[in-house]
């Protein structure tokens, strides 16, 4: 029903490209996150569905109606901000009708609304206070209560959480989650930077970078099978260690020669003629584990430990040109600064990516 | 000439040198009789002392010249308000009886009312518009320029350029006044406008508002400049239109600052005095409080009793919109 489309959505502010070729195909009931890093266009093209900007080129349709020239009231969408934007001179109750009232509801289905809205907010005692007799998570609340009362068919949020502090994020990111799983059949799109909350969150994650689209997919599956190295280092904590190759050996298993010394076995398939290819061989920090066997992937001296308690970070120390390689065991590792340490991680956990890209996609 | 720039100018650097010379020296004269340097608990003492000392050494001038441009002729207007014409024999509260009962006092007070009604009321909306209006243009800073632009000139200047507007000649001769030049232009038989009773008060008024709008529009543009950009793309989102989201959610969001506009005008109309002596000296019935108190006060031999009396029930009237204004305009600055 409401499924919203871009079909070659581009965004350009007079010669500077800022998104092009973007291509996404959003289902009913979707809470759809794009995160990136900073710059790469992430608000731009949420304020694009919510018709704050203009679309430059493509179509952008909500419903099978393209909307790129419909006014953002008629969208059918609401938005959420990060700094709340709520009316500083109205109540909370009037912060929440105000798009009822200039809709010209009547009196008793405002009411209704707001009363319903603030009820599943936790928002009823407040209803009569303004904003700044607020703590920021109540306020961040009503910002979501203004776009419940409209009934939108896409519910839009930008970096909400953002404002908020760390324990503050965590409850409202929880309070956001349950707010969806009672609204199955309503559409959101999620912007962030922060991968927590996109992990958490994201029925599919929308990975934006350099202008366009990185990587769509399930959580999960940019965790597991990242289409590049970008993705790859995007997602996760500490990012994926990469480690510059050759492949010597190829077939359903492919064994990588490492310019640092050591070799690894990994399960992505290649083809014969991929023999001698340089590869940059990709390892998640908490997939590598210490070894004694001759077959390694990596072998470095310790430089620096972070004991976080339940996972130690191992940062070695460089080696040539390769970066920094890090791994992180679980548990807690004392006495391990200066030693030398052998590492191997399990083949199925290893990515292997030419020019960028990852061999498991082509 | 050349003689008057020269005292001019040596009259600044004697007065700015001396001025430095107080502060700097009587600075180091209260280091001096207090020294901080002092064994034990004397050099403790001292910067006590000394920091109790210096602040009064400091807003001294201030202070005294305050008292003697200030308090001292508040106190002297008090004192000659209860007395007669030339100041001497005392008269108790005749001159505040003269002041209700007198016909021509009553009228100036009511066309003093009209302009408090009209004159704030009138800039301070023009300034919004203009302020809101100005900020969608890219020729918006020109346009401010050239409102801004009448609040540099005087009172006076300002009024004999606005004699021009309204300047009249007979009917067989060419309009040189622009209102008149437009008015027979379009048909119609050149008036003297400044001799129209009643409305002749809305002509004068205009110098002000023309004046006082500028004002408004910097003060105010500064404060739409102040609103967050969300909450308008907020109200975009939830269906207001551009009237609604200018007056239902850009100035609420400035209710303080059009407040200080408007009570500042407000203030300056009370005031008001050379537009009115300039233009008709009161004559066709647009006399207000002000030049009664000029006229009273300096014209036909002087009447220092009444000409106080009348500035001083013009200082009660300023007095508390002055209060408030101040109250406001701190509390605005402690981000309410």
């Amino acid at each position: 029903m409401a499924d919203l489309i871009m079909k070659d959505v581009a965004k350009a502010y007079g010669e500077v490209k800022v998104l092009s070729n973007i291509n996404l195909d959003i289902k009913q009931g979707e809470l759809i996150v794009f995160v990136g890093p900073s710059g790469c266009g992430k608000s731009t093209l949420l304020r694009m569905v919510a018709g704050l900007e203009s679309i430059t080129s493509g179509t952008l349709s909500i419903d099978g109606r393209v909307v790129n020239e419909v006014p953002p009231a008629q969208r059918g969408i609401a938005m959420v901000f990060q700094s709340y934007a709520l009316y500083p001179h109205m109540t909370v109750r009037d912060n929440m009708a105000f798009a009822l009232k200039i809709a010209r509801k009547s009196q008793d289905e405002i009411n209704a609304a707001v009363e319903n809205a603030a009820r599943i907010l936790q928002l009823t005692p407040y209803l009569d206070r303004l904003p700044k007799a607020l703590s920021g998570g109540q306020r961040q609340r009503v910002a979501i209560g203004r776009a419940i009362v409209r009934d939108p068919k896409v519910y839009l949020f930008d970096e909400p959480l953002s404002n908020l502090d760390a324990a503050l994020r965590v409850a409202t990111r929880i309070e956001i989650a349950q707010l969806k799983e009672n609204m199955p059949d309503s559409t959101m799109i999620y912007v962030t930077h922060d991968q927590v909350e996109a992990m958490t969150l994201a029925s599919r994650i929308v990975v934006l970078a350099g202008g366009g689209i990185s990587q769509v997919g399930t959580p999960l599956d940019l965790y597991e099978r990242p289409e590049n190295e970008f993705v790859a280092q995007f997602i996760g904590s500490p990012a994926m260690n990469l480690l510059p190759g050759e492949i010597v050996e190829t077939g359903p298993e492919t064994v990588v020669r490492l310019s640092v010394g050591g070799l690894v076995r990994t399960a992505v398939p290649t083809r014969d003629s991929d023999k001698g290819l340089k590869v940059n061989v990709g390892a998640r920090p908490e997939d590598m584990v210490p070894t004694e066997a001759d077959e390694h992937l990596f072998e470095g001296t310790v430089g620096i430990t972070e004991a976080l308690g339940e996972v130690t970070l191992l940062y070695f120390d460089k080696k040539g040109e390769a970066a920094q390689v890090i791994a992180k065991l679980p548990g807690i590792h004392a006495g391990l600064r200066h030693k030398t340490l052998r590492l191997a991680a399990d083949p199925k956990k290893i990515h292997l990516f030419s020019n960028g890209r990852s061999l498991l996609y082509r | 000439m050349l003689q008057q720039l020269i005292t001019a100018g040596l009259t600044i650097a004697v007065g700015i040198t001396a001025a430095f010379g107080y502060f700097y020296g009587s600075n180091i004269l209260l280091d001096l009789i207090f020294p901080s340097k002092a064994p034990g608990d004397r050099g403790t003492r001292n910067i006590r002392r000394a920091g109790v000392i210096r602040p009064w050494l400091f807003v001294g001038p201030a202070v005294l010249a305050l008292t003697l441009y200030l308090v001292y002729p508040v106190v002297d207007s008090i004192w000659l308000s209860f007395h007669g014409r030339d100041g001497h024999e005392f008269v108790g509260l005749k001159n505040y009886i003269w002041f209700v009962g007198d016909a021509r006092i009553r009228a100036a007070f009511l066309n003093n009312l009209l302009w408090l009604l009209v004159v704030p009321a009138a800039s301070t909306f023009l300034g919004l518009v203009s302020a809101a209006l100005t900020d969608r243009i890219f020729w918006g800073n020109l346009a401010k320029s050239l409102i801004f632009m009448p609040m540099a000139i005087s009172f006076v200047g300002a009024t004999v350029i606005w004699k021009f507007v309204y300047d009249y000649r007979a009917a067989n001769q060419t309009q040189i006044g622009l209102l008149n030049a437009i008015v027979t232009w379009f048909g119609g038989a050149p008036e003297a406008w400044i001799t129209v009773p009643f409305w002749n008060n809305f002509f004068l008024m205009v110098i002000l508002v023309w004046i006082q709008t500028g004002f408004a529009m910097v003060i105010l543009s500064a404060a739409l400049r102040g609103i967050p950009e969300e909450t308008i793309e907020a109200a975009v989102l939830d269906g207001a239109n551009g009237l609604q989201i200018f007056f239902r959610i850009m100035v609420p969001q400035i209710w303080s600052t059009i407040a200080v506009v408007w009570t500042t005008i407000t203030i300056t109309v009370l005031k008001v005095f050379d537009i009115v002596y300039a233009m008709t000296n009161g004559q066709w019935d647009t006399d207000v409080l002000a030049n009664q108190m000029y006229v009273w006060m300096f014209e036909g031999g002087g009447d220092y009793g009444r000409g106080a009396t009348i500035a001083l029930i013009i200082m009660l009237l300023v007095v508390p919109i002055m209060i408030w204004n101040i109250r406001n305009a701190r509390r605005e600055m402690e981000g309410r």
